[in-house]
C-alpha cells in the first residue's frame, strides 16, 4: 500500500478533472512533448478501470483507433494531465470492464446512464 | 550545531511527480524532533556525541527512569557524533530541519526478516536445471566442495540459513522533501526495514567522516 502523501505535500485535486467512473466515455487532455515542442493531445475512450493508491492512482481508457483496440493508462495525479471531460456516462455493473476487450463493434457498447444529478465519488 | 544525523521511522513508499511529469519513487520517513538525553564529550567519555531519545515507551525500568528524568519516556536511545559537544544541552530538540532537499543521506535500519532462506534467495545462486532429466534440484546449491581431499567443507561457504533482520545501510539517498512542521521527510528510493521500524538518518558518509576524525584524533593524542 502506498503512503497517502497528498496531505503531506498539499496536493490539490485538479479542478479540470471531472469526476468519472468506469464505463464513462471521457475526453483526456494530456500534455505531450514532441522534440522540443509541447502540445496537448486529446484522446477519447471508455474508462475500463480506475485504480487507487493515492498519488499512484491511475485510470485506463480504451478506444478503437483505426480498427485496432488501444488502451491508455494515465496517472491521475500527473501534472501532464490537463483536463478530463465526461462525454457520456455509462451504466455498467462492474468496476473493471475487461470484458470489452473480447467484444467487437456493436457488442462492445456500454449502456448510457441518464444523469441522475448525483456525482460519483472521486478517488 | 553540527550533528551526524537524527532518528526516524519508516512510513512507507509512494511516488511524487516532477513538473515535467516524471515520477520519482520516494520513501516517506517520520522524523519528529528527537530529544538530547545525554551529551558525551572527549574529556569525559573519550569521544564527542549526543544521545538522542525517540518514540514513546509506557514502562521504563528504574535506571532508565533516572536517565530520562524530566525529559520524557523514550523507546529508543541512539548516539550521533557531534563536532562540539559544548553547543549541546540535555533536553534540546533536534529534528529533520538539519536536512535540506538536495542533501545526500545514509539511512540505517534493520532489514525485513526472511527467515531460513535457501541459497537462491539468500546468495543469488542460479539453482539447478529444470529439465534434461533432472528432478527435485531446482533450487539446490550444487556441489559444496571436493571429495576425500580435503574431506571437509571449507569455512565461509555460502549456504542456506537465516536471512534478513540485520542492520542494513542504504547509502547516498537524495533528500526530496523536508517538512519540520509535520516531522516528515522524503528520500528517493527504498530504505531497509518494515513500516514503522526505527531508522537512523545520517548525512551521507557521516560514519566515514567519524572514522577519519577519530583516526586524526588518535594520531594527535599519541
Amino acid at each position: 500500500m502506498d503512503v497517502d502523501a497528498r496531505p503531506l505535500l498539499d496536493v490539490k485535486e485538479n479542478p479540470n478533472i471531472a469526476p468519472f467512473r468506469p464505463g464513462d466515455t471521457v475526453r483526456v487532455h494530456f500534455r505531450l512533448r514532441e522534440g522540443d515542442r509541447e502540445r496537448v493531445q486529446i484522446l477519447e475512450g471508455v474508462v475500463i478501470r480506475k485504480r487507487g493508491g493515492a498519488l499512484n492512482s491511475t485510470f485506463t481508457i480504451r478506444k478503437i483507433s483505426h480498427g485496432v483496440g488501444v488502451e491508455l493508462i494515465f496517472p491521475l495525479y500527473s501534472p501532464l494531465l490537463e483536463k478530463v471531460e465526461v462525454v457520456r456516462q455509462g451504466m455498467v455493473r462492474r468496476g473493471r470492464l475487461y470484458y470489452l476487450r473480447n467484444r467487437i463493434g456493436r457488442a462492445a457498447r456500454v449502456k448510457e446512464r441518464r444523469p441522475t444529478g448525483k456525482t460519483p465519488s472521486q478517488g | 550545531m553540527k550533528i551526524g544525523g537524527i532518528l526516524g521511522r519508516k512510513l512507507g513508499m509512494t511516488q511524487i511527480f516532477g513538473a515535467d511529469g516524471t515520477a520519482l519513487p520516494v520513501t516517506v520517513l517520520e522524523a519528529l524532533p528527537s530529544t538530547v538525553v545525554q551529551v558525551k564529550s572527549q574529556e569525559k567519555d573519550g569521544y564527542n556525541a549526543v544521545q538522542l531519545g525517540y518514540g514513546f515507551r509506557r514502562r521504563l525500568n528504574k535506571p532508565l527512569q533516572g536517565h530520562m528524568k524530566g525529559l520524557g519516556q523514550f523507546r529508543y536511545l541512539r548516539e550521533f557524533p557531534v563536532e562540539d559537544p559544548g553547543q549541546w544541552q540535555v533536553g534540546q530538540k533536534v529534528g529533520c530541519e538539519i536536512f535540506q532537499p538536495g542533501d545526500l543521506v545514509d539511512v540505517v535500519g534493520i532489514s525485513k526478516g526472511k527467515g531460513f532462506a535457501g541459497v537462491v534467495k539468500r546468495h543469488g545462486f542460479a539453482g539447478g536445471p529444470k529439465s534434461h532429466g533432472q528432478s527435485d534440484r531446482w533450487r539446490a546449491p550444487g556441489s559444496i566442495g571436493a571429495g576425500t581431499d580435503p574431506g571437509r567443507v571449507i569455512k565461509g561457504l555460502r549456504m542456506a540459513g537465516h536471512m534478513g533482520a540485520c542492520q542494513v545501510t542504504a547509502k547516498n539517498l537524495l533528500v526530496v522533501h523536508v517538512d519540520p512542521a509535520k516531522g516528515i521527510m522524503m528520500v528517493k528510493g527504498a530504505v531497509p526495514g518494515h513500516k514503522g521500524s526505527l531508522l537512523k538518518i545520517q548525512f551521507a558518509n557521516a560514519a566515514d567522516d567519524l572514522k577519519k576524525r577519530r583516526a586524526k584524533a588518535s594520531v594527535a593524542g599519541s
